[in-house]
């Protein structure tokens, strides 16, 4: 077990999750909670290996795997955009239909090989001592986009003026509203870019870093940490890089640890009982579940600078937000 | 068509526009015109249809029939966007400021420049000098949050001067505003108007109308009462009967009373809003019998708290004493058992359940009592013969009891609230905004209704913004500045203007 490999390893799981928060960062940031990121990672990596194996071209998958979740997410813009539906009902029915739809149209996948995005080292910076070798080196592509689209997204949220319409509709549609910012179109773009990232977070799974239809255990329940990140995170940036990168350090920590049978110069209980693991196992879960319940109360959501319209529907006209 | 000196007179002529809300004809073939270089009053009542008529210009809704010309020119509007392309900006009553975003970032939202990356010390600086150009001082930089009501109304007015605007809509802008607040807004308007700027001021404050504005149009139930009449030589009560359609007399009759014993004693009370941050902060205060204390304060410095705090409806710390009974952190009930009763800010939220009848609201407070109910079932027979008393009592205008209570205006529905309450034979009133958004009629009545329970002995609370209001009603006035009691007065001996500074925190007496 060391420290690198563990590091390693956070870094390029850590990716699938920052890809999706970032997606959902950008969607509640308009104001549209989306908590089927599950429901659309899924779909993304079903689509993604599906036409990776088919057409043998990995490209062509992640384009697919994008798309996917897109279409999907746009379902739940029609519904709480257009129809104004409550939004946490609306997300939960996409986790279901489109973890039914992967699992139904992921039929027969498992156990394929599929085309596979490349890995690849950056030229100078990777030869850069001991830096290089743990942060430029032998990374798959999409490691390297998760590295760039972090800073990125911080600076279209906060430096550039789409960034800040699409802040002042998540804080105050109505005013948005009357300088002829169009509140709807703006969610609903916010929306599928989200849904889009969701899908590039389930491609990154499926043909990128740990490739494989592997059906609903390809998530593994990895859209809902997501959601909880960006509650961490306060809907920003680069608190979910950090804490990407560290719950896939934990993931890989997790396994590591069944391996020595001393650990810290003490007996490794692991070791003897793999059972115990999965209690680590559990911990981003368990710390899943506490955002999602800590996050719910609304007051709280405030506090901690949740956009002042998330989950509330815009009707012109209506007195409040 | 008509002389081209003619036509430049007016920067707006709306004619015979129509609008329909479900239920509501909201304009009802409205004319109204607008000349360049005018402070021109919209007035009426609440629900007259003045906002409306104001939303219709300014694009964001579209009339059903009517035309409407700007500098001569037919025009139709899409959106707001339109409307401030052809130069019409409103202010709304409600401020549409983003809180989270800087001055700059505000009234630089929604336009095509700059492109994409946002250069803000630049734009500061040319707000900056805006800002120079009409003497409307506000630190660009700051975030709207940290900014005070007069400020953010500033920020408004400066977002639409920034879109190149010639016709400012002011919507009922001095409500929200301190005495002092509201000398610099008339100053700024003079400014304005000095500077080719036209100016349509909405409101249903007669001295402000009478102070500023050259002409005034009155609306009265979607229907133009007058239009477009010069205001010089207008009385007062001639302003009023045009708005409420009959004579209204201002002179409200006040006794002199000798206060009894103390029913309110309020000692080191504290309480936080609903963010968690401290809203009211060691405030002491106490009420005897027959005696109206009246609370003045902007908005938002901790009124609501204090209120709910004192009703049971906020944790607390600190001590309430009813009659030497302690209430605080207990249940709304504990002091409703002492005798309290709460006339709350928000009507259809807190003080009646919008969509049950008038019986059903009426009874909401005794009905445990016998002839109501028997302990657990509601007599309803009984119930109703009870509120139709209050109805006929109070004059509450409804087709009957079964009525819905949403479906009420907003005087009567007021006047219920005050029927419930008082019928239960309080010893102390606490009143929130009692009078806000009512018509004159309506006003009147609340007021005497609470005089009456002056005289009857009850201790009041009085909570409100219209200074006015207070400095009639009140025996003492204490003014509320960020959650603490800055200085508690004699109404007799307080002026508007030291009440003002203490409202804007410029002024504490030494107690």
């Amino acid at each position: 077990m060391s420290f690198e490999v563990i590091l390693r390893a956070g870094l390029a799981t850590g990716t699938i999750l920052i890809f999706a928060s970032l997606g959902e960062i950008l969607a509640e940031r308009s104001g549209v909670m989306n908590l089927g990121v599950e429901g659309m990672m899924l779909i993304g990596a079903m689509a993604a290996f599906k036409v990776a194996f088919t057409t043998q071209n990995a490209w062509l998958g992640l384009l697919a795997g994008i798309l996917a979740g897109g279409i999907l997410s746009l379902a739940h813009g029609v519904v709480t955009i257009h129809f104004q539906a409550d939004q946490t009902v609306s997300g939960l029915s996409l986790t279901f239909l489109g973890t039914g739809l992967a699992l139904v149209l992921g039929e027969g996948l498992t156990g394929k090989n599929a085309a596979i995005l490349p890995k690849l080292d950056i030229p100078l910076l990777s030869s850069i001592p001991w830096f290089g070798r743990i942060f430029f080196s032998d990374f798959n592509i999409l490691v390297y986009l998760g590295y760039i689209l972090v800073p990125l997204t911080w600076f279209y949220i906060h430096k550039t003026r789409p960034g800040m319409h699409l802040k002042a509709v998540g804080e105050k549609p109505s005013a948005a509203d009357t300088l002829g910012i169009n509140v709807y179109r703006l969610r609903y773009i916010y929306t599928f870019i989200g849904g889009c990232m969701a899908g590039l977070a389930g491609a990154a799974i499926s043909i990128a870093i740990s490739p494989g239809w592997y059906s609903s255990l390809t998530t593994s329940g990895q859209g809902w940490i997501a959601i909880a990140l960006v509650i961490f995170a306060h809907w920003n940036p680069f608190p979910v890089a950090l804490g990407g990168y560290f719950f896939g350090m934990l993931r890989r920590f997790t396994l590591d640890l069944q391996g020595p049978m001393t650990f810290l110069g003490m007996r490794n209980p692991f070791f003897y009982d793999h059972n115990l693991v999965f209690f680590l196992q559990m911990t981003p879960f368990i710390l899943t579940i506490i955002a999602l319940v800590w996050g719910s109360s609304t007051a709280r959501r405030k506090r901690r600078g949740a956009p002042a319209a998330l989950g509330v529907p815009y009707i012109r006209g209506e007195r409040g937000l | 068509m008509s002389s081209i000196g003619q036509e430049n007179n007016f920067s707006v002529e709306m004619e015979d526009i129509v609008l329909r809300f479900p239920g509501v004809l909201a304009n009802d073939h409205v004319n109204f015109t607008l000349k360049r270089g005018e402070i021109h009053a919209l007035l009426g009542e609440n629900g007259a249809g003045k906002s409306t008529l104001m939303n219709v210009l300014s694009g964001l809704y579209r009339p059903e029939s009517g035309t409407i010309k700007i500098n001569g020119k037919t025009i139709i509007f899409n959106s707001p966007k339109d409307a401030i392309a052809s130069g019409i900006g409103m202010v709304h009553q409600h401020f549409m400021l983003v809180p989270t975003l800087t001055v700059t970032e505000n009234i630089l939202l929604g336009l095509d420049e700059p492109k994409f990356i946002m250069n803000l010390p630049k734009y500061n600086s040319k707000i900056g000098e805006l800002q120079e150009k009409y003497g409307l001082k506000v630190d660009p930089t700051a975030k709207i949050w940290q900014l005070s009501v007069g400020e953010q109304q500033r920020v408004e007015i400066l977002k639409m001067l920034y879109r190149g605007v010639d016709i400012l809509i002011l919507d009922e802008p001095t409500a929200v505003l301190a005495p002092q607040e509201i000398e610099d807004l008339m100053e700024t308007m003079s400014a304005l108007v000095a500077q080719g700027k036209s100016i349509i001021f909405i409101s249903h404050k007669l001295n402000e109308v009478q102070q500023v504005a050259d002409r005034l149009t009155v609306l009265r139930k979607g229907k133009v009462t007058a239009e477009g009449i010069p205001v010089e030589g207008l009385t007062r009560t001639q302003l009023a009967e045009l708005m409420v359609g009959r004579e209204v007399i201002f002179r409200i009759e006040k006794h002199h009373k000798e206060p009894g014993e103390v029913v309110l004693k309020v000692s080191n009370l504290s309480a936080e809003n609903s963010r968690g941050l401290p809203a009211v902060k060691d405030v002491s205060f106490t009420i005897r019998e027959g005696e109206i204390l009246g609370i003045a304060g902007v908005a938002g410095n901790g009124q609501s708290e204090l209120v709910e705090a004192i009703t049971g409806l906020r944790p607390c710390t600190g001590s309430i004493c009813i009659n030497g009974q302690e209430v605080a952190n207990q249940s709304p009930r504990a002091g409703m058992k002492c005798g309290m009763a709460h006339i709350p800010e928000d009507r259809t939220g807190v003080g009646t359940a919008p969509n049950i009848s008038i019986t059903g609201n009426a009874i909401m407070k005794n009905y445990r009592q016998e002839p109501i109910s028997n302990g657990w079932r509601i007599n309803y027979p009984a119930a109703d013969e009870h509120a139709s008393g209050l109805k006929d009592l109070y004059d509450i205008q409804a087709p009957s009891v079964n009525t819905q209570a949403r479906k009420l205006s907003g005087g009567n529905l007021q006047k219920l609230i005050l029927a419930r309450e008082i019928s239960c034979d309080p010893k102390l009133i606490v009143a929130m905004q009692p009078t806000r958004g009512l018509d004159v009629g309506a006003i009147e009545s609340i007021q005497n209704l609470l005089l009456e329970q002056r005289s009857n002995g009850a201790a009041i609370l009085l909570l409100s913004e219209e200074l006015e209001e207070l400095f009639e009603l009140s025996d003492r006035i204490a003014v509320i500045y960020e959650g603490e009691l800055v200085g508690q007065l004699d109404a007799d001996q307080a002026d508007l203007n030291t009440v003002g500074m203490m409202m804007t925190g410029s002024l504490r007496s030494d107690e």
